[in-house]
């Protein structure tokens, strides 16, 4: 059947689909917002205390994608048969309004302006044979000048706490000293560092490092942002990754942007409306609107629109791409085609270090996007030239609170046994006198790296999955180990009764089997060439202009840093100038 | 989903307006500012809240309001032959100012008439254009209600209107009155039907007053109705408005939270529905004529914040006292070890009014089930507060109550048992009947009253997140 027509359809409720939501229905927009799962509100996903029943909520994965009906398949390499993803572990997309933005932990950076050129950057300090062999090295074609009113307004609607370091250029407070130039203050101030993050931020100072209080999402004091959304105080409960905040102190589109939403008659949220793809017309040039699947009915829908946005989780985006024919598959024998080139994900290893039974580190406290960090070995902060390798990590504790059932499958750490009383013992040292330092480092992008539809299985809804082929490469392995290398001075001056430090081993290949990160990136990269990017400095598709696809699917490299604050900036920036340029003059607002 | 229906209800009522002149067209409709007019006479008196069903459409009735003696319905008001379409405008008056039927027999007093009685004849002209001509007619039949003989006899209703409905006659301030406390004071008494709910009942269920003529009692706070008590509205300084300012009870009503208190319970309909849509000037006014009310002699005397509580709650020291334990363990995180909650979103329970009020009724509903501050225009989010009926006992629920009826200066009496929660709980009835010696059974010859033990008037809330209520 046929639903009509709405100026602007939006595909998937998350960030970057509430804020597009936003933006367009402030332009005098009609839009239409179709999220695949159900609809969600505190007063429901976030009513405490079952709120944070632990099996309920991460261990059941009470908010995340049901992968019984659609998932991706897996392959480290290109000669081997992809298998399907049938249970969540290395990461965690989201599912129903707010997406990974309901779940995610409140971890608020910036970008690191260097990253954003790296190729350019890379190129000028060690010359263009420092770049390995099949590596696909890209700039964003966009500068933090451009980003940082965007950068801005996101950290002003999400009520982010966090110090700053510079001001228009003037010190203003004990922030990150690599951090980029701000226009204004951070809504809130710094989150409280806990005990772990404090020990880690004098430790890393002796040792001659920058730590600084990491921007969080997680408001450190009630806060009303600028569409009148309300925030309350951070408790440091540690209910945030993986769970809806009772509190409304972790921000998301639910609690900081959907409010104002659902009060303007130009909105309308289709919840278990599942898109199947985007229609185009014959020439394969405009988008004519989307079919979708009424999950309630088992109908299939369709609903026109002048304008579409993709804001679907990253590899969603690339999924809804291929599946509708917008753009170029990418080949990468050929080396043809952008869709799904670039394909990059995170690197992330969790040391750990026990402190003396007198230091109580009480691993249950904790906020997701709060702790202490240091910037020292990320982006290009430190010179690479003896190190031979591109890319950094940022380093820090992130006590994000301990849950009882995920700490008990982590188990204790170390040496310890695996079962018994020794085991018990070692879980109350872990618990109570440990505490963990992430080296959380960039990934870069690879020719035989990417994403394309598998040839073999089908999701439930007759549709090919998306399949993966990814691994680790020596670059990024060799980048993780020099890192971790780097926080062995700083356990030791913590008075570390013993650690262990967590590496990537040379030759590793990428395990599903265990979560590592959320942050996947590319597949639809933005870029100034349409040869090697899928979407143009304003993340609108070269291939069909109507099309516009938002999230971390545009990040040409993966980056040190959590990505949320950078695809909140992007959303903004591409909603500013669909604003200014696009509505007032539909069509390519970069010429190929 | 429920978002996109109460989303499209808003609209239907903010737009009907125009669609339907544009595709009607009608010869003899009245212009569109008598139209607009009445739209907001509707929202004054908050037609939509009855005469709406969960999830139904806009004014076509159906709202289940359950009553000791069987459920009645409400009915359809659109234009439709199922509804009012038929009535010609003395018609309508008549039912909505005089309670009598087009049929000539009597209304429930569910239905304020006696407030409605006052409402000028300027607004009922512009409220029966909307309701014929701005209102979208829904063919939707009326309910039967589910009374049975003799109870269902409506000769008796007739009496009671005789005895306690004030012949109708429109609003005219006292002289000298200054102009926008008289404005307030129509709103209030009049359209607003503030007293239903906030004024004590007599033994037939009458209002005690209509207006500050009756004396004190007049908006002294009533029975509860779905256990939520309506507060006094008098400037007493503990149980009523006394601590509040002008501009505390504008905001209040326009975005249903200020920085000391937050709405809940009933009101929270009332907010969503109804007053968030006032003009600035009409709630100043109504926010100036309540503080105009002569003073009241105190119930509890003043408020003095008391530290020693806070003192104990820092301190972990809880354990003489289980409510304060219980209080500690699942109350302070929002509402604080100072009991000062935080502002616009998590009341605070130190020195509020809803909390000391006499009877404890709210408190233990909304520890029970608890509620969500409606979302608004002007404060779109919509805070929720959990329901502990399942994961507290009743004993640690009538322990909490206690303890924050009496800590912090708090003086309520702290009389709540356990049996009082698990009655509640359990079958819906009251903790105590009305604060000001409400009786909560009336004169059983004069039976279909409403508001007092065993109603249930507005269960289907219409604002917010009504999964969590």
């Amino acid at each position: 059947m046929n639903a009509g027509k709405t100026d602007a359809i939006i595909i998937g409720a998350g960030w970057a689909g509430a804020i597009l939501a936003k933006e367009l229905t402030e332009a005098g927009l009609s839009v239409t917002v179709l999220e695949r799962g159900d609809d969600r509100a505190t007063a429901v996903e976030g009513d405490y205390p079952g709120s944070i029943d632990e099996l309920r909520g991460a261990i059941r994965h009470r908010l995340f994608q049901n992968l019984s009906q659609t998932t991706v398949t897996i392959r480290n390499t290109i000669g081997q048969v992809a298998v399907p993803y049938r249970r969540l572990a290395a990461f965690l997309p989201g599912e129903g309004v707010g997406g990974a933005g309901l779940h995610w932990s409140g971890v608020h950076f910036r970008v690191a302006p260097d990253d954003l050129a790296l190729r350019s950057n890379v190129i000028a300090r060690y010359g263009r044979n420092f770049i390995p062999e099949g590596m696909n090295l890209q700039d964003y074609d966009v500068t933090y000048e451009e980003l940082e009113p965007f950068f801005d307004k996101a950290e002003k609607v999400f009520g982010t706490s966090g110090e700053p370091h510079t001001i228009k250029g003037k010190i203003a407070g004990k922030g990150n000293t690599f951090a980029p130039d701000r226009s204004d203050a951070f809504p809130l101030p710094a989150m409280k560092d806990v005990y772990s993050a404090s020990l880690f931020k004098t430790a890393a100072a002796n040792v001659g490092y920058h730590p600084y209080s990491l921007p969080a999402a997680n408001a450190s004091a009630p806060y009303t942002n600028p569409y009148g959304a309300q925030m309350g105080p951070c408790n440091f409960c540690g209910y945030c990754s993986g769970y809806d905040c009772y509190m409304y102190s972790k921000a998301s589109p639910n609690v900081n942007i959907l409010p104002a939403l659902r009060q303007d008659p130009k909105f309308t949220l289709i919840t278990k409306a599942h898109v199947l793809k985007v229609n185009l017309d014959s020439d394969r040039k405009k988008a004519t609107g989307v079919t979708y699947l009424d999950l309630r009915t088992n109908r299939q829908v369709s609903l026109d629109a002048d304008l579409v946005i993709i804001s679907a989780f990253q590899f969603h985006n690339v999924h809804l791409m291929l599946l509708s024919g917008i753009g170029r598959p990418y080949d990468p024998i050929a080396n043809t085609g952008t869709v799904g080139r670039n394909f990059v994900y995170q690197t992330i290893t969790t040391s750990r270090a026990w402190l003396p039974s007198t230091h109580y580190t009480n691993l249950f406290v904790g906020a997701g996007g709060a702790g202490v960090a240091i910037d020292d070995f990320n982006s290009m902060n430190f010179d690479h030239g003896p190190l031979g390798f591109v890319g950094g990590s940022p380093v820090w504790v992130n006590q994000a609170g301990a849950k009882p059932i995920a700490a008990a499958i982590g188990g204790p750490g170390g040496k310890a046994p695996t079962w018994g009383e020794g085991y018990k013992d070692a879980m109350v040292e872990t618990y109570r006198h440990s505490l963990t330092i992430d080296a959380h480092g960039s990934n870069m992008a690879y020719r035989d790296v990417y994403l394309d539809l598998d040839p073999t299985y089908t999701d439930a809804y007759a549709q090919p999955l998306l399949r993966m082929t990814f691994t680790w490469k020596d670059n990024d392995i060799r980048m993780n180990q020099y890192v971790v290398s780097r926080i062995e001075p700083i356990m030791k001056e913590m008075g570390a009764t013993r650690y262990s430090l967590a590496k990537l081993e040379t030759g590793e290949l990428f395990d599903t089997r265990r979560y590592q990160t959320t942050h996947l990136g590319g597949g639809a990269v933005m870029g100034a060439d349409p040869k090697t990017s899928a979407v143009n400095r304003y993340l609108q598709s070269w291939d069909v202009p109507n099309v516009f696809v938002i999230g971390a699917s545009a990040f040409p490299q993966g980056m040190g840093y959590n990505p949320t604050g950078m695809v909140a900036a992007l959303a903004y920036w591409s909603a500013y100038h669909i604003r200014t340029i696009y509505l007032k003059n539909p069509g390519p607002m970069v010429q190929a | 989903m429920v978002n996109r229906m109460l989303n499209r209800l808003k609209v239907a009522i903010g737009t009907a307006a125009f669609s339907l002149l544009a595709t009607a067209a009608m010869a003899q409709a009245p212009d569109q500012a008598l139209i607009d007019k009445g739209a907001y006479v509707a929202r004054l008196g908050d037609c939509v809240a009855c005469h709406t069903a969960l999830h139904g459409q806009a004014y076509a009735g159906g709202l289940e309001i359950k009553s000791p003696i069987g459920t009645i319905y409400s009915t359809n008001i659109t234009p439709d032959s199922n509804g009012i379409g038929g009535y010609s405008f003395e018609e309508f008056d008549q039912a909505v100012r005089h309670g009598i039927r087009k049929d000539g027999s009597t209304l429930y007093p569910a239905m304020p008439y006696p407030a409605f009685s006052r409402m000028t004849q300027d607004d009922m002209r512009a409220l029966y254009a909307y309701f014929m001509h701005g209102v979208k007619p829904v063919a939707q039949p009326n309910k039967a209600n589910e009374i049975s003989w003799p109870m269902s006899m409506r000769w008796p209703l007739a009496i009671w209107r005789t005895l306690f409905a004030p012949a109708p006659a429109e609003f005219k301030p006292a002289a000298g009155t200054d102009p926008v406390v008289a404005r307030g004071e129509y709103l209030v008494t009049g359209p607003g039907h503030c007293g239903a709910c906030h004024t004590p009942r007599g033994f037939a269920m009458q209002e005690k007053a209509l207006d500050a003529t009756g004396g004190a009692v007049f908006l002294a706070g009533g029975a509860p109705i779905d256990n939520w008590v309506a507060p006094s509205l008098r400037n007493d300084p503990v149980v009523g408005i006394g601590s509040w300012s002008e501009d505390d009870l504008y905001y209040f009503l326009k975005t249903g939270r200020i920085d000391h208190s937050a709405v809940f319970g009933g009101m929270a309909d009332v907010v969503g529905w109804s007053t968030q849509y006032f003009t600035d000037d009409d709630l100043r006014a109504m926010a100036k004529y309540l503080k105009s009310l002569p003073p009241v002699p105190p119930a509890q005397g003043s408020y003095t914040y008391e530290a020693s509580t806070a003192d104990m709650l820092n301190a972990g020291k809880t354990a003489s006292s289980p409510g304060a334990d219980v209080y500690l363990r699942e109350c302070a995180i929002c509402h604080r070890n100072d009991g000062g909650g935080v502002a616009r979103m998590f009341p605070p329970l130190a020195g509020n009014p809803v909390v000391v009020t006499e009877n404890p009724t709210s408190l233990v509903n909304v520890v029970v089930h608890g509620g969500v501050l409606p979302p608004t225009n002007w404060a779109p989010s919509a805070v929720a507060m959990p329901g502990y009926g399942k994961t507290l006992s009743a004993q640690q629920i009538a322990d909490v109550v206690n303890f924050i009826r009496t800590g912090w200066g708090n003086h309520a009496s702290a009389n709540v048992t356990a049996a009082d929660v698990a009655k509640l709980r359990d079958t819906g009835a009251p903790v105590a009947g009305g604060g000001f010696g409400a009786p909560t059974s009336g004169w059983p010859l004069l039976h279909p009253q409403p508001y007092g033990a065993g109603w249930t008037f507005a269960p289907q809330t219409h604002a917010g997140v009504d999964q969590a209520q």
